[in-house]
């Protein structure tokens, strides 16, 4: 089917939105929009597994949030929490993201070619087949994967000095794993993470998700995969079971 | 432990001469306080949260329960109260957590404002015979607007109108999830709010599938934790409630633990079995009020502009700018939540000591609306203690929209406000999860003792309406002057914007 363009140059968020919901109702799989430039809320709450939309330009926050379902790929860098509280679908991002890129997220993939700000992968959670997948291949800033609940976190740190710039790496994370190449100095991990070696299992994961990112960003997949991974775990799965008395 | 252990609260005592020794008492208290030995009933008064449920349940009415009184030296500052917790802090180094509403002795201000009544020179209106207008809109109110003429010399509205929630009657049942409270208990409120033409909230637990019947009456809510919302749940709700506080703990975010997240709740919330299900205090996507906007547009974009969007926060001390900033955000209401709020956990101190009376926070949030010309604009929910129809009426003539009441509705399925909701062991079915402890509420039934408790007090406030010359919701509200101040200080006076008795 011939992908739809859209010319999104001046046109509000709104119309935008309403013209993309007429498309996929017409059953049209492919959309292209064009000269993007900060439009917030793009795919917001939309269905359909086989849509995919791609985005050219820079798309504001919360990109694909409640989304369920579709792929969007953003050829640009991306503004903040795309793939907000989403459901299922997958995000690709040839560029870098801001902050709370995947915040309570529930499941779907989320694939980013460069950096995120801060709080990334913060409360995703999962639930039965749903399990969220945020994969950065640059750095990630403070408060990454913080209370996390489920799901799976991967920085890979590409071309930068560390994978995490700052602290508070997995606080109050009670479930899920954050895996994270190199090694992470102790010091930055928030209350109630601790680091662990990969398993099997975590090396299979890992390199499933390793080699759809080469395969996305045309990167040498033999690099990443020789490298020195490491995992942060929920301490605890209680972590704050032991703070309360009752009355 | 070196403090040793705090002698009981409540004293149980049984009538040997009255028990039948029908063993009702056994069954029906979850505490296990009862056991039988021999030809006697034997009670551990230890275990007891004076949840009445033995009492009700006794055919031969020989139970009896007291308070039992103070037997530490007496003290006016270090209360039985003041010791215990710090008997229990000493002993465990814990946050002490504690359900229901603030428990302090603080002054109630509704009890200190009373409500007019017309006497000769204008007469009250006869609710029986006059039309009494207690319907009301909730949600966004244009500006202004735009009327065009037809050729048939008829108006045509150009304006597009926001969505509103259509309320029969201006009392609502505030958010109190599944999980925290029962499905039974959901249902029962559920029912009863469609039948009244009314609304209640999810809370942040999900819209479990046995709710969908009711979900044009059902607000869903969205809190930091994000549980069960997904893009069903938010174009199933009639509106959208954001969350950011709660009256009874105001600044921070909830816990649920793992142990009550069993299967249907899990299902419901979208989190596997026994996780804890963790909100934390901030959403992590508002760090300020234009987050919020986003949040609340997001929101909005997501369900194509169908629904109004609520904003709940919790009265504190400069409510008034915070909601200031809210009605400017695009939501379309906001709920201001007073110190008064229940919950069915929150660590004691936030309780008991965070956060400001509704009373105050209203009448401040409606003067600074009001200040700035937005009043009109949005609507205004007050919560948090609405104990009557006095208290309804008169946070309506202080400036709310309508109330949400959370507490009362429950008392009306049988809750006694035994204050152990964190326990999961709620003799009367709410709030708890056990099967055979939830069974003990009948949906049919509980919705009609909740249904008629709306009915009742929707009564009283036409009544009260008619008394005081008023025939409709919209002149009530922010009827300052129907209102005095009864004991109040001069700056109490100034924040409420009433006179006092006799002015
Ligand atoms: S319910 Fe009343 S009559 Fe029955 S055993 Fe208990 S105390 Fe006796
Ligand atoms: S906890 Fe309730 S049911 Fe049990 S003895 Fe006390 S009042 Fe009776």
């Amino acid at each position: 089917m011939e992908p739809v363009t859209i010319d999104a140059k001046n046109l509000h968020y709104t119309p935008l939105n309403i013209r993309i919901r007429e498309l996929i109702a017409e059953g049209k799989k492919k959309i292209i929009l064009n000269n993007i430039c900060g439009q917030r809320f793009i795919g917001n709450g939309i269905r359909g597994d086989d849509v995919e939309i791609t985005v050219n330009g820079v798309p504001g926050g919360d990109l694909g949030m409640f989304m369920c379902g579709p792929t969007i790929i953003v050829r640009g860098n991306c503004d903040h929490a795309p793939g907000n509280t989403m459901d299922s679908g997958k995000i690709v991002i040839y560029g870098s993201a801001g902050d709370a890129t995947a915040h309570s997220m529930r499941g779907g993939e989320v694939f980013v070619k460069c950096d995120i700000g801060y709080r990334g992968g913060i409360h995703m959670k999962e639930y039965s087949e749903k399990r969220p997948v945020l994969v950065v291949g640059g750095k990630a800033g403070s408060f990454s994967g913080e209370y996390m609940a489920g799901g799976l976190l991967i920085i890979l740190g590409i071309d930068r000095e560390a994978p995490v710039k700052g602290k508070g790496i997995g606080s109050g994370i009670h479930g899920g794993k954050i895996i994270i190449r190199g090694d992470i100095d102790e010091k930055l991990l928030g209350i109630g993470a601790k680091k662990e070696q990969l398993t099997e299992d975590d090396r299979k994961d890992l390199e499933k998700y390793l080699k759809e990112y080469c395969r996305l960003f045309d990167y040498d997949y033999k690099e990443l995969s020789e490298s020195v991974y490491t995992k942060i775990v929920p301490a605890s799965a209680r972590p704050f079971a032991g703070k309360y008395c009752w009355e | 432990m070196t403090t040793g252990a705090t002698p009981p609260k409540y004293k149980i005592k049984i009538d040997d001469d009255e028990c039948m020794l029908c063993e009702r008492c056994i069954d029906n208290c979850s505490y296990g306080v009862f056991r039988r030995e021999g030809q006697k009933i034997v009670a551990d008064s230890r275990k007891c949260t004076a949840c009445h449920r033995c009492i009700a349940m006794c055919p031969r009415d020989a139970i009896t329960l007291i308070e039992k009184p103070n037997d530490y030296r007496s003290h006016p500052l270090w209360t039985r109260d003041a010791r215990e917790a710090i008997y229990k802090q000493a002993n465990s180094g814990q946050i002490i957590l504690s359900g229901m509403g603030n428990a302090r002795d603080y002054p109630i201000i509704f009890d200190r404002i009373v409500l007019d009544a017309c006497q000769v020179t204008n007469p009250s209106i006869d609710p029986l015979r006059e039309p009494m207008e207690l319907r009301t809109y909730i949600g966004k109110k244009p500006r202004q607007i735009t009327l065009e003429k037809t050729k048939s010399g008829d108006c045509d509205l150009k304006t597009k109108l926001s969505p509103n929630l259509k309320l029969e009657t201006p009392v609502m049942i505030g958010h109190m999830s599944y999980g925290a409270i029962s499905l039974n208990a959901q249902l029962s409120m559920a029912k009863a709010v469609s039948e009244m033409g009314t609304f209640m909230g999810t809370g942040e637990g999900g819209l479990h599938k046995k709710l969908y019947p009711y979900q044009d009456h059902m607000i869903v809510q969205v809190a930091s934790g994000r549980f069960g919302v997904d893009i069903n749940y938010l174009e199933r709700g009639a509106a959208i409630e954001i969350k950011i506080g709660q009256g009874a703990k105001p600044g921070i975010g909830g816990h649920l633990p793992g142990e009550k997240v069993e299967e249907e709740v899990s299902k419901t919330r979208m989190v596997p079995l026994h996780s804890d299900a963790i909100s934390p205090a901030p959403h992590h996507d508002i760090y300020s009020i234009e987050d919020l906007a986003q949040l609340v547009r997001s929101l909005k974009e997501a369900t194509e502009w169908k629904k109004p969007v609520f904003v709940k926060i919790a009265a504190v001390h400069n409510v008034a700018a915070i909601a200031a900033g809210i009605a400017r955000s695009s939501a379309d209401v906001v709920v201001v939540d007073g110190f008064r709020g229940g919950t069915g956990a929150a660590p004691r101190v936030f309780r008991d000591h965070v956060g400001i009376p509704i009373e105050a926070a209203i009448a401040a949030v409606d003067d600074k609306l009001r200040q700035q010309g937005i009043r009109n604009e949005v609507s205004l929910v007050a919560s948090g203690g609405i104990r009557d129809s006095a208290d309804l009426t008169k946070a309506i003539a202080l400036g709310a929209d309508a109330v949400y009441i959370g507490t009362a509705a429950l008392i009306a399925m049988g809750c006694r406000v035994c204050g152990s909701c964190y326990r999961g062991l709620c003799p009367w079915g709410i709030a708890t999860q056990k099967p055979e402890l939830v069974s003990r509420i009948n949906p049919d039934e509980a919705s009609k003792n909740v249904a008629n408790l709306i009915k009742g007090w929707t009564l009283e406030l036409a009544e009260l309406m008619g008394a005081a010359g008023i025939n409709s919701l919209e002149s009530l509200r922010g009827n300052r002057d129907r209102l005095r101040g009864y004991m109040l200080d001069e700056e109490m006076l100034k924040v409420l914007d009433i006179k006092p008795i006799g002015a």
